[in-house]
């Protein structure tokens, strides 16, 4: 690992201070990917800021109905928390879907929405990527990627987002509070996340600087009826292969309302709005849900290694939905 | 070179001189404190033998920067013991049930099974499972180290 | 006295590894200390121009940079792998091109990463192909086996079966990965070299030393109290070693140098890949009436390792016409070498999955079929076995599993999303044993040391020297302390071939039959103690040429998600029959953890060749999956009494490997019983069964 400070501050004003006045900070939150990525050497801070002593270890309820969870609350509490387990069950199981006991008591919130990319190229500063190293190349195209995109690649990147609980996030239109050099903002997550296209090195649209502070999930009654569904290489402690977060608002056979979200499969959390749009009103039949994830996955350009994703993550979406009306 | 620092590991402070900010706690728990009970196996967080707790909460020490584990309350494999000769029911479960082979998983195991059974005393065997689903063993096919939790747990509460 | 062998004793050193003290070779503190970190070549093949070492070494805490203009020079040795850093041409990408020397780790490992090496590098060949231009039959097969055999007319015999199957079948590189990476701490007392260092056998570790640096025997020591598991990987000396030992020469300081997991992938061994043509011709009772075994695969061009995968059919099944070929391709790739079970494990995943398909070409159930093909004597060579229970196994294995109950119609059990399926295949591994030296003493007090250089990676083997050394002395267990892991103790063999148990325990029990006669002829033990020296080079040698082979069954059952293409084994079942056994306890853990390695290998392991930059590109256990918890549901080893007298004075046959041979071609036949696909490619991904 390259030379690096270190700070610990136990105030926000002090953390923004701190990073607006060193070229090369960065905010350090459970370490479970930026310490692993520095040892690598993909990761070279010329300072870690400590963001674990920031008041952003909480869960509470929103005025609207809604929840509010700080940026600094532990994966592990975030998935045992009654109220994330009653009212998101897809976000408590999304969050226990993914890494370990360990790593979850570890990784914080913020620091899961902006973990890094695990494709192999990535990870190995010998080889090129575009991600890392700006035009160097992609070698992921004809190399390996049975593990990459399908949808939302660019020529220059099919780096997949490895996010378990980004996925449920998507699904449930989650809010990001960040504060920036020129303040406050509420990003929604589907502004939050940035598709590579030729700018794969900017995975989010943060400012520099940016500090996470919390997450908010609105309210979304019929989020309870919520499931998130994980395919992987192994039974547990491995990143999904394809994944689903889907909520879903079923009356008199009939669909009032879904989310559907997808993971594994492009660069960022993949809300399937196409799918979602050609569920509301349709009966809760079979026959609609496979037209749905069909009208999602036609815009899937799989390479040569990576097409079964595109069965797969089909699957996984009708059989969840079909498990969803079963429960309402 | 930083500042010196000071860690507290198993109920006692231990003074980190003329080291470095890069270094792991589990480096400094192997190499400047004289604990090498914790196994550095993969360094990256995905095997578990360096889990150690850290106020109340099992953690892999490779990942943890030594600096920010300052002020901290850590247990390792060699705190759980309660004197030299005496053993703790999870350990004397892993020899009688046959859980240890090679052992070089086994202190992260112990300090896991430990840390379950300190919030769950009678854990079903998925949250046995569960709590040890971060620890990976080459040698056993985990079989025996099942057993050893819950002939742990049967033990303490038949104490 | 009652004996002990046989008992479920609990392991001796249980207590040291449950508490954290027992100190494997990355553990000993010593005093000034200093890390070394390996540098690796980013190329695949061609050299080294230059290594710019100025800006490491004005670095903090930086001792040295050891490269190819001013490293130690070694003498020559037979294994291009450990003459390192003595030439500047690169071989394959991960090999060491330098070591970078600090007071800390840290400090070696940050001046490593920023290193700058120069390279003229040349076009690497790294894909192994069944159509490779450059296939060569080697003259021999690890260890030192014929390359190919033939008996009969197996083209004739193919041509007049009325049934044939002829498949291709293939294995991914794997990698061992015990938990603990490769380690030495090395110091230097004057001219004697003392090295702490993770191996499955101190004996070879010492030899390698002795050559390289041109010592006297009694001037290099090697001490492996514990090590963190092997499977192969730790057979022999690694580089880190070497590496070790010289940085310590030549800085006059104690030195460690610990592999990281990713530098595993490249400096220490693996499984070869392989692609295997099996044909086999039957007639329509499923009698064989040919099998030709066809294997191809990689070594390396630094040291020729030639995997013994098509063995397992010179001994399996009775035909009049048989013959097995190696050909292999020498890539720009890491050494090949041993991993747990080779040559038999990928061997039977071919063998086994082609007899299945045999036996649902004729319409035979898989038992009945092997049954049907069981031979008298050796298939290939017509000799004797000393034992041979393949049959027994397999029944008594039908019986536990409910086999019968089996419907055999493929693809037509469903429960939700899930198929459900069953599978058997057989397993088998040579029984050897190889000469060893040991010697035991008789103390004052009544108690007794064996000392002997074994090696206990896990298995349990000072355990079990201690049963047997107990027994033979007629003395209760806490009588005998059994020191292994120390090459004074003089050569023994290593613990692999599943041969440490048969070589051990045969020089331990005459080493102690030797003491007892030397005490009852001195009319008790003298004040000052009595030691008895054995050595079993000569009885090996008058061993009679018989086959010798420990044989089982192994079942499996799987559940294949239809959505997914996810497998779940629910139950394994082996049945084993391995001589005598010596500990249950610690022997039914062994024969388990070879299925898991076996489930494994079957569902998992699979290290990706990258062919633009020539290494194996997932290089950790987050890429790397080997099998957690979640994945090992149910899993039986046990065992059938087998009395073998013409193995070596314990009976024993040897248990570390069997456990994984046949385990994925069981596994593989469960999911063609489930889903009616045929999966002829390991590891068996989702991907796969979603996409065959």
């Amino acid at each position: 690992m390259k030379e690096f400070g270190y700070e610990r501050p136990a105030h926000p004003t002090d953390a923004l201070a701190m990073i607006a006045g060193v070229a090369g900070a960065r905010f350090l939150g459970g370490g479970t990917n930026l310490v692993d990525l520095m040892k690598l050497g993909v990761e070279t801070p010329a300072v870690l800021i400590d963001v674990t002593a920031l008041p952003y270890d909480f869960v509470t309820d929103d005025a609207d109905g809604g929840l509010r969870v700080g940026s600094g609350t532990r994966n592990s509490d975030l998935a045992a928390h009654l109220a994330v387990r009653r009212r998101y069950p897809a976000l408590a199981q999304a969050v226990l879907a993914g890494a370990s006991g360990q790593l979850r008591n570890m990784a914080t919130v913020g620091g899961n929405l902006l973990q890094r990319t695990r494709c192999p190229y990535f990870q190995d500063v010998t080889k090129p990527c575009n991600k890392r190293v700006p035009d160097s190349g992609c070698p992921a195209r004809d190399g390996e990627h049975h593990n990459l995109a399908i949808l939302g690649g660019s020529d220059l990147c099919i780096a997949t987002n490895p996010s378990d609980m980004a996925v449920a996030l998507a699904a449930f239109d989650a809010v990001v509070f960040v504060e920036e050099p020129a303040g406050p903002r509420a990003v929604p997550i589907a502004d939050f996340y940035r598709l590579p296209a030729d700018e794969p090195q900017r995975e989010t649209t943060l400012e520099p600087g940016a500090l996470i502070t919390a997450v908010a999930l609105p309210a979304l009654p019929w989020a309870a009826n919520s499931r998130y569904r994980k395919a992987r290489e192994r039974a547990s402690y491995s990143f999904a292969i394809g994944s689903v977060a889907v909520a879903l608002d079923v009356a008199d056979g009939m669909v009032r309302d879904v989310r559907i979200a997808l993971g594994a499969v492009a660069p960022i959390p993949w809300r399937a709005y196409r799918a979602e749009q050609s569920l509301r009103g349709q009966p809760a039949t079979e026959v609609a849900f496979r037209e749905a994830a069909d009208a999602e996955l036609e815009w899937a350009q799989p390479l040569r290694d990576n097409r079964y994703k595109v069965p797969l993550v089909r699957n996984l979406m009708v059989r969840t939905l079909i498990e969803l009306v079963q429960a309402s | 070179m930083t500042d010196p620092y000071s860690l507290t590991v198993n109920g006692t402070d231990h003074q980190v001189v003329d080291a470095w900010l890069g270094e792991s706690l589990l480096y400094v728990l192997r190499e400047r404190l004289g604990l090498p009970g914790s196994k550095a196996g993969c360094e990256q967080g995905e095997c578990g033998s360096c889990s150690v707790i850290v106020d109340g909460s099992l953690e892999c020490a490779c990942l943890i920067l030594a600096a920010a584990a300052v002020g901290c309350d850590i247990t390792t494999v060699e705190g759980l013991q309660p004197g030299r000769g005496d053993f703790t029911t999870v350990q004397e479960a892993f020899i009688a049930e046959g859980a240890v082979q090679c052992g070089f998983c086994t202190p992260g195991l112990v300090v896991a099974l430990t840390d379950l059974l300190a919030r769950v005393p009678h854990p079903s065997d998925l949250e046995v499972r569960e709590a040890i689903s971060g620890n990976l063993c080459r040698c056993t096919g985990y079989g025996r180290i099942l057993a050893a939790a819950q002939a742990a747990a049967k033990a303490a509460s038949d104490e | 006295m009652s004996g002990t062998v046989g008992a479920p004793v609990s392991r001796i050193e249980g207590l040291s590894k449950v508490t954290g003290e027992a100190r494997y070779a990355a553990d000993f503190p010593l005093a000034g200390l200093a890390h070394g970190w390996i540098v690796q070549s980013t190329i695949a093949r061609g050299r080294v121009e230059s290594v710019d070492a100025g800006a490491a070494l004005q670095m903090p805490g930086v001792l040295a940079v050891v490269t190819a203009t001013n490293a130690m020079r070694l003498q020559d040795v037979d294994d291009g792998e450990l003459l390192v850093l003595q030439d500047q041409q690169v071989h394959y990408r991960g090999q060491t091109v330098a070591l970078v020397v600090g007071d800390t780790l840290e400090q070696a490992r940050a001046a490593a990463d920023g290193l700058p090496v120069e390279y003229q590098a040349e076009p690497h060949d790294v894909l192994l192909s069944a159509s490779h231009p450059r296939l060569f039959a080697p003259d021999h097969v690890n260890p030192n086996l014929p390359t190919d055999t033939l008996t009969g007319d197996v083209e004739a015999g193919l041509a007049g079966a009325a049934v044939t199957v002829d498949h291709t079948y293939s294995t991914p590189a794997e990698h061992n990965n015990p938990m603990e990476p490769h380690a030495t701490t090395a110091f230097w007392d004057g001219d004697r070299l003392t090295v702490y260092d993770s191996n499955q056998g101190a004996t070879r570790v010492h030899q390698a030393l002795v050559r390289l640096f041109g010592l006297e025997d009694s001037a290099v020591r090697v001490v492996s109290e514990h090590v963190g598991g092997g499977f192969g990987s730790k057979g022999g000396a690694r580089s880190q070693a070497v590496l070790a030992a010289m940085a310590a020469r030549m800085l006059g300081r104690p030195i460690r140098v610990v592999l990281s997991r990713k530098q595993l992938f490249s400096l220490v061994g693996y499984r070869t890949p392989t692609i295997q043509r099996v044909r086999l011709g039957s007639d329509r009772g499923g009698r064989l009436v040919a099998l030709d075994h066809q294997v191809v695969e990689q070594t390396s061009t630094v040291y020729e390792f030639a995997e013994q995968t098509a063995v397992f059919s010179r001994v399996m099944y009775a035909t009049p016409n048989l013959s097995t070929s190696h050909r292999l391709v020498a890539l720009d790739v890491p050494t090949p070498r041993w991993m747990r079970a080779p040559g038999e494990a990928p061997g039977s995943f071919a063998v086994e999955s082609a007899m299945d398909e045999l036996a649902e070409a004729c319409g035979v159930d898989p038992i009945e079929l092997r049954i049907r093909n069981e031979p008298v004597t050796e298939p290939e060579g017509g000799r004797p076995f000393s034992s041979r229970n393949l049959i027994a196994c397999l029944r008594e294995g039908a019986s536990r599993f409910r086999w019968a109950e089996r419907d055999p119609r493929p693809g037509t059990r469903r429960d939700g999303q899930w198929l459900m399926g069953t599978g058997v295949a057989a397993s088998t591994y040579p029984a050897r044993s190889a000469p060893s030296t040991a010697s035991v003493s008789a103390q004052e007090d009544g108690s007794f040391i064996v000392r002997l250089t074994a090696a206990d990676i896990g298995t349990g083997a000072r355990t079990a020297l201690t049963q047997v050394a107990a027994d033979e002395l007629q003395v209760p267990m806490d009588k005998v302390e059994v020191r292994i892991g120390d090459s004074d103790f003089g050569p023994a063999m290593i613990a692999g071939g599943s041969m440490g148990m048969a070589s051990w325990g045969w020089v331990v029990v005459k080493a102690c039959r030797q003491l007892i006669a030397d005490i009852d002829r001195c009319g008790g033990v003298p004040d000052d103690g009595l030691v008895a020296r054995a050595d079993t080079a000569d009885d090996i040698a008058a061993q009679a040429d018989l086959v010798r082979h420990s044989f089982g069954a192994q079942f499996a059952e799987v559940r294949v998600d239809v959505d997914t293409g996810e497998i779940r084994v629910p139950r394994l079942l082996g049945v084993f029959a391995a001589g005598r056994i010596v500990n249950a306890k610690t022997a039914r853990s062994q024969l388990i953890g070879g299925m898991t390695m076996g489930l494994s290998m079957a569902l998992f392991e699979e290290s990706l060749m990258d062919a633009e930059f020539g290494d194996y590109l997932n290089h950790d256990f987050a890429g790397y999956h080997i099998a957690a918890n979640a994945d090992v549901q149910r899993i039986d080893a046990t065992w059938i009494d087998e009395e073998d007298d013409q193995l070596n004075p314990l009976g024993v046959k040897g248990i570390g490997e069997i456990g994984i041979v046949g385990t994925a071609a069981a596994i593989a036949n469960a999911v063609y019983h489930a889903t009616g696909q045929r999966q002829r490619h390991l590891p068996i991904r989702p991907d796969r069964v979603l996409s065959p």
